[in-house]
C-alpha cells in the first residue's frame, strides 16, 4: 500500500489531480473489446458503389449502427472465404502458420509508433485474423481454444477485423523486419477481401472502384472533363512559359500510351505534376497519347480484392491494344506500380502485343520492362538527363530546399530508390536526405495509403503520419527544408494536410513539377514564376506577377 | 539550498520518474517500446516526451515563462491530441510532476522545510496545465480545420466540374453517432 506523504498545511495534496483516470485497463488483447472511434474509421460503402461492380451484400448500412445488415449466414461465408484462400494462396497459409510471435515487427508500424494502440502492432494486427484461423482450421485451436490463441468468430470480432484492416496502409514496412518474411500487408489484403464478401468496405475505396469501372478513373471524370482540364493546363502553361504545348487523347497509332493517376487531373497539387509531364513531352516532341478510357493508373480495386484489381488493371492493356501503341509510360503514382510490379505478371504473364520499350530520344532499351512493356516516368526522365538530352536550369527551383519521401509502393515495393533522387539533384540545387532509418526501404508511410486517405479518419491519418513527419521536422530544423518531393499522387493529396499539422511550412511537390520548373524549352519566354505562378527567387518584382 | 537548487540536483531522477508515470498513460503493451527504443526516429513519441519534459522541468525551475514553455508543451500535446485520450487525460501528465516532486521531497524528508517554495512551484505547474489546455484546444481545432478544408476542397473541386462529371459524391451519414462502442 502506498504511504501518503506528509503534506504541509495549507496545501492540498496534489494526488487529487493526478487521480485523473489516466491508466488504460491492463487486459490481454483478446479481452479488450473493440471500440470504434470516430475520426479513426472511414465511412462505410454505399449500396450503389457495390452494385456497380456486382459485389455481394450491397445495401445501405452505416458503421455507426449496431446492425451492419449482414447476411444471415455471414459466418459461414467468412469462414468459407478463409478456407478458399488457404487453398489458393500458399503465402496466406504460411503467414497464418509460421509466425513465432517474436515481436520483431511489433514496433515497426507507423500507426503503432504514432498512436500507441497495441492492436496496430503488425503481429497483433495479423493475430486478429490468425486467432479465427486457429479456431476453425487447426487442431490445437479447435481443442484448446484461447490457450492456443484461438477465438470464436462473432460480430465483435468481425467489427474488430474491419476496424483494423482499414488501419493498415499495406505499406509492408513490418515485413522488412520479419525473420520469416511474413508480410502483414498481405494479411490485411486477405482480411479486406474476406470483409468484401460481406459487403464491408469503405466508401472512400468502393466509390472510386465503381467510378473507375464505369468511367475509367477513380474520380468519375468524363472524357470531355478530362479534355477541358488539360486544355486549362495548356492555357496556364502558355501564360507561364510562353510555349503552346501539344497533347492528344485517344490517338491511334501513337508510339506511347501515357497512364497516370487521375488525381493529377483533379487535385491542385497533382495538377502541377501533370503540367510538368506536359512540358517535358512537348519539349521532346514525344509521340505520346493520353486516354480517356484508361484515365487511371491507380487501382483502388487492389484495396478490395485480387479479382477487382485485375478487372481494373486489364483496361490499361485493352486500351494499349486498341490504340496500337508500342509501349506504355507510367506517371508518378504509388500503388499503380506495386500492381504492375508484383501482380501484373501473375495475372497476365508477358504482354505479347506490345514492343519492348525503347526511348525514342536516347535509344535506351528498358530491359527491365521486357515483360510488362511499361516504363516509369522517372526511369524515362533520368535516362534523358543521363544522356544530356534536356536542358535544365536548377536555379528556377531555388525557392525550394528539398527532401524526398520514398513512397512505400515504389521504394519498398519495387526497389526504386535512385531515379527520383538523381532527377531531383539535377533539377534542384538544394537537396537533403531525411535520416537513413526513415528513407529508402525503411521509409515511413504517409499514413494515408491503401485507400484510407479520406478526411473523416483524420486522427488515424495524423497518427500514421507522425513518424514520417518527425523525420521531416528534423531536416526542416537542421537544413531549413521547406519542400517534400515525392512520386505518388496519394502523397501529394494527403501529405500536405498532415504536414500542416505536424510540420507547418513544408510544401508537398511532385518530382515532375520540379522538372517542369527547371526545364529550359525552345521558344520559351524568360520565366519569372514557377509552374504555380509563384515568383522565382530573385524575380520577386517580375513583370509576370 | 533553495528548493530550485535542490530540485535541479535531483533533475535526472525526477524527470525519469515523471517520464515513467507518463508512459503509464499508454496501454501496458505499448509502454516497453516507448521506454526502451532510444532512436528518436524509430520512437518519436517516447523521444519527444522524454526530451520535452526535461526541458519543461528546467524551464519550470527558472520561473514560468510562457513564451519559452508553450512551444515545448506543444510538441508533447500535439501528439497526445491525436492519441486515444480524453482532453483531461491528454494533459494530466502535467500534474504527475507534482506527485513526483512531492514524493521525491518526502524521501528527503524536506517537504516541510520548503513548503512555501513548494506551493509557489506548484502554482507554476498549475499555470503550465492551463497553458496546456489552450494548446490542446488549438491542436483539436486545427484537426477539425484540416478535416473541413479537405472536405471543402473536394466538394469545391467537384462543384467546379458539376456539370461535367459523372456524379457528385455527397457526404456521408456515419458521423451521426459520436461514439460507438461494440462490446461484442
Ligand atoms: S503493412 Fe504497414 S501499415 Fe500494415 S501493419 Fe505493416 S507496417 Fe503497419
Ligand atoms: S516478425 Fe514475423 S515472426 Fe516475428 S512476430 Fe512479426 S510476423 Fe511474427
Amino acid at each position: 500500500m502506498a504511504v501518503q506523504p506528509k503534506v504541509p498545511k495549507g496545501i492540498s495534496y496534489p494526488d487529487e489531480l493526478s487521480k485523473v483516470d489516466y491508466k488504460p485497463p491492463e487486459k490481454a488483447w483478446m479481452d479488450t473489446p473493440v471500440v470504434l472511434k470516430p475520426n479513426m474509421f472511414c465511412w462505410g460503402n454505399k449500396e450503389k458503389s457495390l452494385k456497380a461492380v456486382d459485389f455481394p451484400n450491397a445495401r445501405a448500412w452505416s458503421v455507426a449502427d449496431e446492425d451492419w445488415k449482414l447476411p444471415e449466414n455471414w459466418k459461414e461465408i467468412f469462414l468459407e472465404g478463409i478456407r478458399e484462400r488457404l487453398d489458393k494462396y500458399r503465402t496466406f497459409r504460411l503467414f497464418m502458420d509460421i509466425c513465432v510471435r517474436c515481436g520483431a515487427c511489433a514496433d515497426k508500424c507507423h500507426f503503432f509508433i504514432g498512436g500507441g494502440d497495441p492492436k496496430n502492432m503488425p503481429v497483433l494486427r495479423a493475430e486478429l485474423l490468425r486467432s479465427v484461423y486457429r479456431k476453425y482450421f487447426t487442431g490445437s485451436g479447435k481443442a484448446l481454444g484461447k490457450l492456443a490463441g484461438a477465438r470464436e468468430l462473432n460480430i465483435g470480432v468481425l467489427k474488430e477485423l474491419w476496424y483494423y484492416a482499414y488501419q493498415c496502409t499495406e505499406c509492408r514496412r513490418c515485413s522488412l523486419f520479419c525473420p520469416y518474411g511474413i508480410d502483414t500487408a498481405e494479411v490485411t489484403i486477405i482480411a479486406r477481401e474476406l470483409l468484401n464478401l460481406l459487403g464491408l468496405n469503405i466508401e472512400w475505396i468502393a466509390g472510386p472502384v465503381a467510378n473507375c469501372w464505369r468511367t475509367g478513373n477513380h474520380m468519375g471524370l468524363l472524357p470531355h472533363t478530362l479534355r477541358d482540364t488539360v486544355e486549362m493546363f495548356k492555357a496556364d502553361l502558355e501564360t507561364i512559359t510562353g510555349v503552346k504545348v501539344d497533347y492528344s487523347f485517344n490517338r491511334k497509332g501513337a508510339e506511347i500510351l501515357f497512364v497516370n493517376p487521375s488525381g493529377e487531373y483533379f487535385d491542385p497539387n497533382g495538377n502541377i505534376t501533370f503540367m510538368g509531364y506536359m512540358l517535358l513531352f512537348h519539349e521532346l516532341g514525344l509521340d505520346v497519347t493520353l486516354s480517356t478510357y484508361c484515365s487511371e493508373g491507380g487501382n483502388f480495386g487492389f484495396f478490395t480484392s485480387n479479382e477487382m484489381a485485375k478487372r481494373l488493371h486489364s483496361k490499361v492493356y485493352a486500351e494499349a491494344k486498341r490504340l496500337k501503341v508500342k509501349w506504355i509510360l507510367g506517371g508518378e503514382c504509388g500503388h499503380m506500380w506495386r500492381v504492375w510490379h508484383q501482380y501484373h505478371n501473375t495475372w497476365f504473364g508477358p504482354v505479347d502485343f506490345l514492343e519492348e520499350p525503347v526511348s525514342p530520344i536516347t535509344g535506351t532499351k528498358f530491359e527491365n520492362a521486357k515483360s510488362n512493356k511499361v516504363v516509369h516516368i522517372c526511369e524515362f526522365t533520368s535516362d534523358l538527363i543521363k544522356h544530356g538530352k534536356i536542358k535544365l536550369d536548377p536555379s528556377r527551383n531555388d525557392n525550394y530546399i528539398v527532401t524526398l519521401h520514398d513512397s512505400c509502393n515504389v521504394s519498398r515495393g519495387m526497389g526504386f530508390f535512385e531515379e527520383p533522387r538523381y532527377i531531383i539533384k539535377n533539377v534542384c540545387n538544394n537537396f537533403y536526405e531525411m535520416p537513413p532509418n526513415t528513407i529508402r526501404e525503411n521509409t515511413f508511410c504517409c499514413g494515408s495509403g491503401s485507400g484510407v486517405n479520406a478526411s473523416e479518419n483524420m486522427e488515424l491519418r495524423l497518427r500514421g503520419a507522425l513518424p514520417r513527419a518527425n523525420a521531416l521536422k528534423y531536416v526542416r530544423e537542421k537544413f531549413g527544408v521547406n519542400t517534400l518531393a515525392n512520386i505518388c499522387q496519394i502523397d501529394r493529396a494527403a501529405l500536405q494536410t498532415l504536414a500542416d499539422y505536424w510540420v507547418p511550412g513544408v510544401a508537398i511537390r511532385g518530382v515532375h513539377e520540379l522538372v517542369g520548373n527547371a526545364l529550359i524549352m525552345r521558344g520559351e519566354k524568360e520565366r519569372t514564376t514557377d509552374l504555380r505562378g509563384e515568383p522565382l527567387l530573385g524575380k520577386e518584382g517580375g513583370e509576370n506577377v | 539550498m533553495s528548493l530550485e537548487e535542490l530540485l535541479l540536483e535531483k533533475k535526472p531522477i525526477i524527470v525519469k520518474r515523471w517520464f515513467h508515470l507518463i508512459l503509464k498513460t499508454y496501454p501496458a503493451d505499448t509502454v516497453g517500446f516507448l521506454k526502451k527504443q532510444k532512436n528518436q526516429f524509430s520512437n518519436p513519441v517516447g523521444h519527444t516526451i522524454s526530451h520535452g519534459i526535461e526541458e519543461l522541468f528546467e524551464e519550470l525551475l527558472q520561473g514560468m515563462n510562457p513564451v519559452k514553455i508553450s512551444p515545448i508543451l506543444d510538441t508533447i500535446i500535439r501528439i497526445r491530441a491525436v492519441q486515444d485520450f480524453s482532453p483531461s487525460q491528454a494533459i494530466a501528465f502535467i500534474f504527475l510532476l507534482k506527485k513526483v516532486i512531492r514524493e521525491e521531497l518526502q524521501r528527503e524528508g524536506s517537504e516541510n522545510r520548503i513548503s512555501e517554495d513548494l506551493s509557489r512551484l506548484e502554482s507554476r505547474i498549475d499555470e503550465m496545465a492551463l497553458l496546456s489546455f489552450d494548446i490542446f484546444m488549438k491542436c483539436r481545432e486545427k484537426i477539425y480545420e484540416l478535416k473541413t478544408n479537405e472536405m471543402k476542397n473536394m466538394t469545391y473541386g467537384l462543384l467546379k466540374r458539376a456539370n461535367l462529371i459523372y456524379e457528385i459524391q455527397e457526404e456521408e451519414p456515419d458521423l451521426k453517432s459520436s461514439n460507438i462502442i461494440n462490446s461484442k
